[in-house]
């Protein structure tokens, strides 16, 4: 996570600013979050008195969901804020929507925003931590972490070794296809980073038309057009959402023809090997990307991404605003036993 | 042309004074010498080495300076009419005299545009009193819509040289060939900005390595050479004549090169940032670096120099496209294309082409006025200060022999326009202390090598010691 000049804030804008070692930490941190999300009562005060706004300026359901109970289940005071409610929509400009909101006492702002770069620009405008929540076809790094949490989830369990003893090792040379629109997507350009930086193989299964311009300096072990191809050589095959929009003539001729050349029908499943994962960020157009049966196949992993979302956003919003915190303000480290040693290290 | 013998004709009373400038050396097309220059009732009388002081001169040290023809600006935006809130002509010309500019040429992207006799002369009549010669291109087509023909005739009677819808390339080619076919009647430049719409929809950004990364929708290079190639065939066709504005690809010098080589009468310029800033500036979002064409990868750079050095790019002209804060200081997608560029352009120049001979600390190549500079491309100061000074007054139609009075030689009889540059004076880019109404220079904080240090403009002294006096 990057620190940024105003007033020494850490932000997390991109997976990039991570590397190998800050993507670990944050997995490992995410482990004790899990784990509270078990209890009776699955919450901490670690961030008790500090406020997060989630600050959307577009459609979303499920990430704002996840984050706002990521800051409540850390005992913060949640602010939302969407520009359909807002005054954006009067021509207020975005800086002085930001402006006006932290002046009321903001310790962190989850930014979504149809604009890349937007959370970047909101970090040098106030004097917060900013989380990226997903910036126009740019990052959604959040998004990247919880997938790679929920790899290295299932992967333990497999293995049948306790989480903690499983570091990132269990990515070296993971083969991972990420299919479809990849020009468009903030998920693509995080998990392709993260997935790159733990060693995966990364391979592009795409149309040509919704690849980037460039894969320059992109860590991929190859692009395909053709998934049928890819699929039986693959251990995680994760599926990216396909924007209606796209298919209409502009960029495909139809969206049955993408389904037809690189949906996940029953057809190509059975082409996966036995212990191959399915992931998808959600939300899934079934009959597109995706078939319905097989979405539900015990491979599918979608659910337990959600799951696992909010622990790791806890995680997230934790490191950067709970570390010097815990054992201050009454919330003891007796409170919070397994992250006072994972913080501690 | 009425314009500016109109101009010459009546000379303001403090022009009129009499100005020594002592112990420089003379770069002109015509050479380099040591000389003092006097100048007297707006002309240049005596170039030479130990002149008699006329009493009551005043005296302008020049010690370890250049002292050139005044600078020539073929791409200037001024704002006015109609965005005074980011810069009007005063405050322009004022920014263009501290960066060694006696004469820009002020685009026609206004609002109202310059597609009538009426907005000419009102840009004209704002800019008389100016720090600098005021000249205007008008629109190539009404509205700048791409459609109709403007007047090009009425304005070419105005004085007017260069017709251009900048900002916008005209995207139909039928009209961009009968405006090629109406304009050579008049002894008139047309000027394109290189851009196909089509390609280039909805982009921010160069397209490529870092537009792929940051999630920016691109802007190929190939939107930009498609027009030029394409230009190039109807400069073939109708027998007419462009100028490229900013070109800012390889493949576009590529394109020019070969079509000087045919004998085509085509010209182009290349901006002080595209030859010193790549797209890797972009990756903090910061839309002080968003601009039109967009910033390129280091190869294009090193081209554009390249480029200068071989003598295919014909003028460095400044873009100067300033940009009030509030609408810069938002995300990359909505803040507008543009950077400010009158009052750094020489010392970035001089640091991009490496002006041999006085540059030691950029040729040592930490380059600090821009990014590294290949030391095979360096060129001598005189050939730097002729793509500011007095290859684009031939362009812009202000030399002498086409009835203007820029560009030089320095000599006697020759109207007293005149920079003065402290080849080793550094100075640090202050954005809150730039002449210009706009703050959105990409050198912010950035400290330059170079600086005009007194211009001298119809023989009065508008800037001395850096300071404006207008």
């Amino acid at each position: 996570m990057t620190e940024l000049s105003k007033g020494g804030h850490r932000h997390l804008l991109s997976i990039a600013e991570l590397g190998a070692d800050g993507i670990e930490e944050i997995l490992e941190v995410s482990d004790a979050f899990v784990e509270v999300g078990r209890r009776s009562i699955p919450k901490v005060p670690s961030l008790r008195g500090r406020t997060v706004v989630t600050l959307f300026a577009e459609q979303s359901t499920r990430t704002r969901l996840s984050f706002e109970t990521a800051a409540k289940r850390l005992s913060a005071d949640v602010l939302s804020f969407s520009v359909d409610t807002s005054s954006v929509k009067k021509g207020e400009s975005l800086r002085d929507t930001v402006e006006t909101v932290a002046a009321m006492g903001v310790d962190a702002f989850v930014v979504r925003h149809t604009s890349a770069g937007a959370p970047a620009a909101v970090a040098r405008w106030v004097d917060a931590s900013v989380v990226n929540a997903g910036d126009g076809w740019h990052e959604h790094p959040t998004q990247a972490l919880l997938d790679c949490y929920t790899i290295r989830q299932v992967l333990a369990e497999r293995a049948g070794r306790a989480l903690e003893d499983t570091g990132v090792e269990c990515f070296v040379g993971l083969r991972v296809a990420i299919v479809g629109d990849v020009r468009h997507s903030r998920v693509a350009r995080s998990l392709v980073l993260a997935l790159g930086a733990l060693g995966a193989e990364v391979t592009l299964v795409a149309p040509g038309s919704l690849l980037p311009p460039s894969l320059e300096g992109w860590p991929l072990s190859k692009v395909s057009y053709d998934l049928d191809a890819v699929l039986p050589h693959v251990d995680v095959c994760y599926l990216l959402r396909l924007q209606s929009e796209r298919g209409a003539g502009a960029f495909l001729p139809s969206v049955r023809e993408y389904s037809a050349w690189y949906g996940l029908t029953s057809r190509r499943a059975a082409l996966l090997g036995d212990d191959a994962l399915v992931m998808h960020p959600g939300p899934m157009n079934r009959g597109i990307e995706i078939a319905d049966d097989v979405a539900a196949l015990p491979r599918s992993l979608v659910l337990r991404q959600v799951s696992n979302g909010v622990a790791v956003r806890m995680a997230v919003l934790f490191m950067l605003l709970g570390q010097g915190q815990v054992g201050t303000g009454g919330s003891g480290p007796g409170l919070l036993p397994t992250l006072g040693t994972v913080v501690g290290g | 042309m009425a314009e500016s013998k109109r101009r010459g004709a009546s000379p303001s009373e403090s022009a009129s004074g009499s100005l020594v400038i002592r112990g420089g050396t003379v770069v002109d097309a015509g050479g380099t010498r040591v000389a003092d220059v006097v100048v007297s009732g707006g002309v240049v009388i005596e170039v030479g080495a130990e002149v008699a002081v006329p009493p009551g001169a005043t005296v302008l040290d020049a010690g370890g300076c250049l002292v050139a023809p005044g600078l020539v600006d073929l791409h200037t935006h001024l704002r006015q009419p109609g965005a005074e809130d980011a810069e009007t002509i005063e405050t322009g010309a004022r920014a263009a005299a501290l960066g060694g500019f006696t004469a820009v040429v002020a685009m026609p992207n206004t609002d109202p545009p310059v597609d009538s006799a009426a907005v000419a002369l009102e840009v004209l009549s704002l800019g008389s009193g100016a720090a600098c010669q005021v000249a205007v291109a008008g629109a190539i087509t009404m509205g700048r819509a791409g459609e109709r023909l403007a007047p090009i005739g009425e304005l070419a009677a105005l004085g007017v040289r260069l017709f251009t819808d900048d900002g916008a390339g005209v995207q139909d080619v039928s009209v961009m060939r009968r405006a090629l076919e109406y304009a050579r009647g008049f002894d008139v430049t047309l000027a394109q900005h290189c851009e196909d719409d089509a390609l280039a929809s909805g982009g921010h950004m160069h397209e490529g390595e870092w537009s792929s990364r940051l999630g920016v929708p691109g802007i190929p290079a190939e939107a930009e050479e498609l027009m030029v190639a394409r230009d190039i065939a109807l400069v073939r066709l109708t027998g007419g004549r462009v100028h490229f504005l900013h070109i800012s690809t390889a493949g576009s010098v590529a394109l020019v090169a070969a079509a000087k080589a045919e004998g085509l009468a085509v010209t182009a310029e290349v901006t002080p940032h595209h030859l010193s800033l790549t797209h890797a500036e972009l990756a903090g979002y910061d839309p002080v670096f968003k601009v039109n064409p967009p910033l390129r990868p280091e190869t294009d750079v090193c081209a554009l120099r390249a480029a200068c050095a071989s003598g295919i790019v014909d003028a460095v002209a400044t873009d100067h496209a300033p940009h009030a804060p509030e609408r810069k200081d938002a995300t990359l997608d909505v803040a507008p294309p543009g950077m400010l560029g009158l009052q750094t352009a020489l010392p970035v120049v001089l640091g991009a082409l490496g002006a041999a001979g006085f540059d030691r600390e950029h040729g040592a190549g930490s380059a600090r006025n821009g990014a590294g500079r290949d030391r095979a491309q360096v060129m001598s100061v005189r050939d730097v200060l002729g793509l500011l000074s007095w290859r684009p007054a031939r362009i812009a139609g202000l030399a002498r022999d086409q009835g203007g009075e820029h560009g030089g030689p320095i000599e006697p009889g020759a109207p007293a326009n005149i920079c003065v540059i402290d080849p080793a004076a550094t100075w640090e880019v202050d954005p809150a202390r730039l002449a210009s109404r706009s703050r959105n220079t990409p050198w912010a904080g950035r400290v330059m090598t170079g600086q005009v240090r007194h211009t001298v403009f119809r023989g009065e002294a508008v800037v001395v010691d850096a300071q404006v006096q207008r």
